[in-house]
């Protein structure tokens, strides 16, 4: 056994000490000289216009340096794609300060610039606005009969598929069916980290901006475009994000009023926001849905339908994929999928992890367990009789495909067999025992991605590429990757990431990030690897001198011969032989188009939770939940079990509390800070367990990576849904599963 | 900044002196609540008096039998207090059931009588309420009410009390003691917080200058049989939907004496003694539980996301005084072991 092959082994953080330290350093966290501080004034109507805001009672307070509102701000980038940003939904951008119309609860509509935070804070709360009321619209509930299929979608969506055979005539035909409506409210993100942006003035309208952001180059191209500012002159530095979710895949706003702020007073600034105002952007989508299945005596699906409605704002079509992925993890030959959007007086909601999936799954899989009680079957019995072996949306079979596998390990692992099917049958003393089970499908994406790599003449590799870390580990992995790539211990690689001034890395979303970046630096790697052999021929008496790439392995600080690994040589002796101070190699990997081309690439889980439910009171424990998952290859089932883990907390969350609650007399959201906004404490939380299903793949890229970020989500509200009803007998379509719903 | 002064008081009767000087003079103790009222805009005062440094940290016995809690003891120190835990149980396990372990330890008892309501419109500046803002309106009713008032509610206002110490300290049948510009006084737990009428901004009986300086608990024995139940939508650090303080005398199946006290219902710790006389005399069955109850929440009224609050109430009433009967507190450490 080496000691530099890393990539499969548990490996802790490498950033780990940094973080634990408090050396590692967030946006709001740079202490730059001469720093003022902005407070954001929001909106408290949610529709009108603004007729006056007394701004100079506010600026008269000594050490306020400016209010900015519509009344004052310069003139800005004039068209919408100007402030379109990488995952921009079709219509036109909200821009802040930009005018005196109010189209939401909220909306920031002030920002005031004081010499201290405190100061910024209590001034804001003297400034006076005046509104005209507009009446509002904000219940989807009214919208039922008001939705439209969207037209251009953002990036990465896909329209549903048009219907395939006859779902109609077969629904009609077939021997069992069941129909239900599925609803959630809202949710927000809420990462632990506040959104913040410190902007240090250098000079001449040049700025170094420490950001809140899942992409640094998304908020560099957001903030150049409407500023008017050169790349050399906004480089954007995220070096440590705490928490995404999504929720930092677009620029959002207190990056614009830092911006502004400093280059109008031509000084250093910083905007955070408050945990209330994270209620002020995106959100996962209030959603309406509607499933009808049905089958054929024997159980084979006979016909599927499922229909979604969400809502969107006024001003952009946010779309994401809800339905789609009913077409694809059921072999089913009778689909009709159709998804619609309304217009709300909203902010445009945004990714909010396995965007559209974690919504689809929830109801999907909630129909697919009540079909199985329908046609008499056991839900896993009943998924495997309806295993797709191919993608039939695309008509493409799958790189790889073993969900069979996770529902037989995860079975085996929960103890499925010994399950009761009838529902209340099952106890623990005075509990009901209730198990379900779900699962999902989640696409395995990979983006075009640059790095560079130098070795450096005492035998150290420094890696390089602009991406972002929200928490997952990707500093870990690309460590992992790099070592073991050159054959190099892990205390001598260094990967740099989060900075505009590096290689250009795609956002940090989508599950992509490990394959886009693991690819791209291995890919670097190696042709690092290739210079390097070459050196290493020159030495003298090298008895690597007749080797071509594939001849050699590099471990353990060598560089030997497959066939004779005693014939090495020292990488570290390599450059100074050479009388080179470093070696360095820039490279843009490019994803292969045929593999997405002939093959379905997607990662799969299945989930199976057991809750304990007090029969009287209504209240819900999840006791124990299983997620098993195929998703490739996992890098570091250290922090690829940490993924899973928070996926499975964020899905009992899902199921059990989390909703954004609009009183619609106000169109606002009234639960806006984490007091009545519940997510688990850890007394929610028992016993999780985490498969890797071996999966490889050797079509999907060139390390066989699905990326885990989303996947783990997926069915797990289904699957504490679906064993509350096995417990208690009662059918929960409506999340969360809360105590009043169990009366 | 939101300009204040700080002071710290030497002694009870200046801290009285200094707050019956001036209006606009707020106690600080922990802290818990006054620190995010403030942020938020809702407090505003204009002079903090520190009372930390008042000797009023005890918890002693008093010449009656009973126990006196300091104004300033610690909510922690006194869950854990040996004698709390061993005669006063159900206070232990009201108080635990509150905040979480760092709340705990900088928030006094005395503080915990004036934790102001958690209603997401008292706390949300951008909409009218009558607590905040008299005379503005209740956005609760015809709003988004699921964590309301379903007892005792007015027109103005549905708020509830959020504590739960003060649940147990209600049934315990505690009384306040109060210092004022007149001398020392005491008040019967269940006469200090009070409905909210058509005064909502007011949720103590408290006369502007006066401090609590103890919390007394009577010589009264329900260490035996007792419960304090609490639902809410998660198990740690969330308040309560409903909570039940029942504690219970018995003689055989014969119930004594009965407590009985809710909270997250009303403006105020809810204590029925028209149910726990129907409980008297009764012997301790499901039976005897469900008709108290039923009384308790006779006059209930739900504003509609708080509706199941009503059947809710009734049903955590029926367990927790079978839980005080059974003398098994807690019947939810079943999920410990949860393998199949």
């Amino acid at each position: 056994m080496s000691t530099t092959n890393y990539i499969g082994k548990p490996t802790s953080r490498v950033e780990g000490p940094a973080k634990v330290t408090g050396a590692a350093k967030y946006a709001a966290e740079y202490n730059v000289p001469d720093l003022a501080y902005g407070y954001v004034v929001s909106s408290p109507i949610a529709k009108g216009k603004i007729t006056k805001i007394h701004a100079d009672e506010v600026r008269a307070i000594p050490g306020v340096l400016q209010v900015f509102s519509h009344e004052n701000v310069p003139s800005l980038a004039w068209f919408d794609r100007s402030y379109k940003d990488d995952v921009a939904p079709g219509g036109s951008p909200f821009r802040p300060l930009q005018g005196a119309e109010v189209k939401y609860s909220q909306q920031p509509v002030a920002v005031v610039i004081a010499e201290t935070f405190e100061l910024a804070r209590y001034a804001a709360s003297l400034l006076r606005i005046d509104y005209d009321v507009a009446p509002h619209d904000t219940d989807l509930e009214t919208k039922r009969d008001d939705g439209f299929e969207p037209g251009r979608g953002k990036t990465g969506w896909v329209p549903p598929p048009k219907p395939r055979g006859n779902p109609n005539e077969a629904l009609k035909n077939a021997v069992h069916k069941v129909e239900g409506e599925y609803i959630h409210l809202t949710q927000h993100h809420n990462p632990m980290e506040m959104f913040a942006s410190t902007v240090e003035w250098l000079g001449d309208k040049k700025l170094k901006i420490y950001d809140k952001t899942q992409g640094a180059f998304n908020s560099q191209q957001y903030v150049t475009k409407v500023f008017g500012l050169s790349k050399d002159d906004a480089q954007v530095i995220s070096k440590y994000t705490g928490g995404g979710f999504g929720s930092g895949l677009r620029p959002q706003y207190q990056l614009f009023m830092a911006v502004l702020a400093s280059l109008e007073l031509k000084r250093s600034v910083r905007v955070s926001l408050t945990r209330q105002q994270m209620f002020s952007f995106g959100h996962r989508p209030h959603t309406l849905q509607y499933v009808e299945l049905g089958t054929n005596a024997d159980g084979t699906l006979a016909a599927l339908h499922h229909h979604a409605l969400h809502e969107t704002s006024q001003f952009e079509d946010y779309t994401e994929n809800v339905v789609n992925w009913s077409g694809m993890l059921y072999q089913c030959d009778n689909v009709k999928l159709t998804y619609q959007l309304a217009k709300l007086d909203v902010y445009t909601p945004q990714d909010m992890r396995a965007p559209g999936a974690a919504t689809g799954s929830f109801a999907l899989e909630i129909a697919m367990d009540e079909m199985a009680y329908a046609a008499g079957l056991d839900p896993l019995e009943f998924r495997l009789r309806n295993y797709a072996e191919r993608d039939q949306n695309a008509d493409k079979p799958f790189s790889s495909k073993k969900l069979r596998e996770c529902y037989h390990e995860g079975a085996a692992k929960f103890g499925w067999d010994k399950r009761n099917p009838e529902p209340r049958s099952m106890r623990d003393g005075n509990m009901l025992v209730g198990w379900g089970m779900g699962g999902g499908v989640w696409d395995a994406s990979i983006q075009k991605c640059a790095a560079k790599v130098t070795l450096t003449a005492d035998g150290h590799l420094n890696v390089l590429s602009g991406a972002n870390d929200i928490g997952t580990g990707t500093y870990t992995i690309i460590t992992q990757i790099a070592a073991e790539t050159l054959g190099l211990p892990l205390e001598a690689v260094t990967f740099t990431l989060g900075d505009t001034t590096l290689p250009e890395a795609p956002l940090q979303g989508g599950s992509w990030t490990a394959a886009s970046v693991g690819n791209a630096v291995k890919e670097t790697c190696d042709k690092l690897g290739e210079k390097l052999l070459k050196l290493a021929q020159k030495m003298a008496g090298s008895p690597l001198k007749d080797a071509s790439y594939e001849d050699v392995q590099f471990v353990n600080g060598q560089i030997r011969l497959n066939a004779d690994p005693t014939q090495a040589v020292v990488i570290r002796d390599v450059l100074p032989a050479s009388g080179e101070k470093e070696l360095t190699v820039e490279n843009t990997m490019m994803p292969n188009p045929a593999s997405q081309l002939t093959h379905s690439l997607h990662a799969h889980n299945a989930v199976f939770a057991e809750v304990k439910v007090d029969p009287e009171l209504g209240t819900v424990h999840v006791t124990r939940v299983v997620n098993a998952v195929a998703a490739g290859r996992i890098l570091n089932p250290k922090t690829a079990r940490s993924q899973v883990l928070g996926s499975v907390v964020w899905g009992i969350s899902m199921a059990m509390m989390e909703e954004t609650v609009m009183d619609h007399g106000f169109g606002r959201y009234m639960n806006h800070n984490l007091s009545e906004y519940h997510v688990p404490v850890c007394a929610d939380i028992h016993d999780i367990e985490v498969i890797f299903v071996e999966e490889e793949d050797d079509k999907v890229n060139p390390l066989g990576i699905k990326g885990l970020g989303e996947v783990g989500l997926l069915g797990v509200a289904a699957a504490i849904a679906n064993a509350v009803y096995h417990a208690t007998g009662k059918r929960i379509r409506n999340l969360p599963v809360s105590i009043d719903k169990l009366l | 900044m939101n300009s204040f002064t700080y002071t710290r008081a030497t002694a009870v009767d200046a801290a009285v002196r200094e707050k019956s000087a001036d209006d606009g003079v707020k106690f600080i103790a922990g802290g818990t609540n006054l620190l995010d009222l403030m942020k938020e805009n809702i407090e505003r005062p204009t002079r903090l008096v520190d009372i930390n440094t008042l000797p009023l940290t005890t918890i002693d016995s008093t010449p009656e039998g009973g126990l006196r809690l300091g104004a300033l003891a610690t909510n922690a120190d006194t869950a854990w207090h040996p004698e709390v835990e061993k005669r006063y149980p159900l206070l232990s396990q009201a108080i635990l059931a509150g905040a979480s372990p760092q709340l705990r330890n900088m928030a006094t008892d005395g503080g915990n009588l004036f934790q102001r309501t958690r209603c997401y419109y008292f706390y949300d500046l951008a909409t009218p309420c009558n607590k905040r803002e008299p005379g503005s309106g209740c956005s609760a009713i015809g709003g988004y009410n699921r964590i309301h008032a379903i007892l005792g509610t007015s027109e103005s206002c549905i708020a509830t009390h959020p504590s739960d110490m003060c649940v147990a300290l209600a049934a315990l049948n505690a009384t306040v003691r109060v210092t004022g510009k007149n001398g020392e006084r005491t008040v019967q737990f269940a006469d200090f917080h009070r409905l909210p009428e058509d005064q909502p901004q007011f949720d103590n009986t408290l006369a502007p200058d006066e401090i609590v300086t103890a919390i007394d608990l009577p010589n009264e024995d329900f260490s035996q049989n007792f419960s304090y139940l609490k639902l809410r939508d998660r198990t740690s650090y969330a308040f309560a939907l409903v909570s039940v303080a029942a504690a219970l005398q018995l003689e055989g199946n014969t119930i004594k004496e009965a407590r009985l006290a809710l909270g997250g219902v009303a403006h105020k710790p809810w204590r029925d003694s028209a149910a726990e006389n129907l409980l008297k005399g009764q012997p301790a069955t499901e039976e005897t539980f469900r008709r108290a109850a039923a009384a308790v929440l006779q006059d209930a009224k739900g504003y509609g996301h708080n509706t199941f609050k009503i059947e809710l109430a009734k049903r955590a009433i029926v367990r927790a005084l079978k839980q005080a009967a059974e003398g098994t507190q807690h019947a939810t450490e079943a999920f410990k072991n949860s393998n199949p």
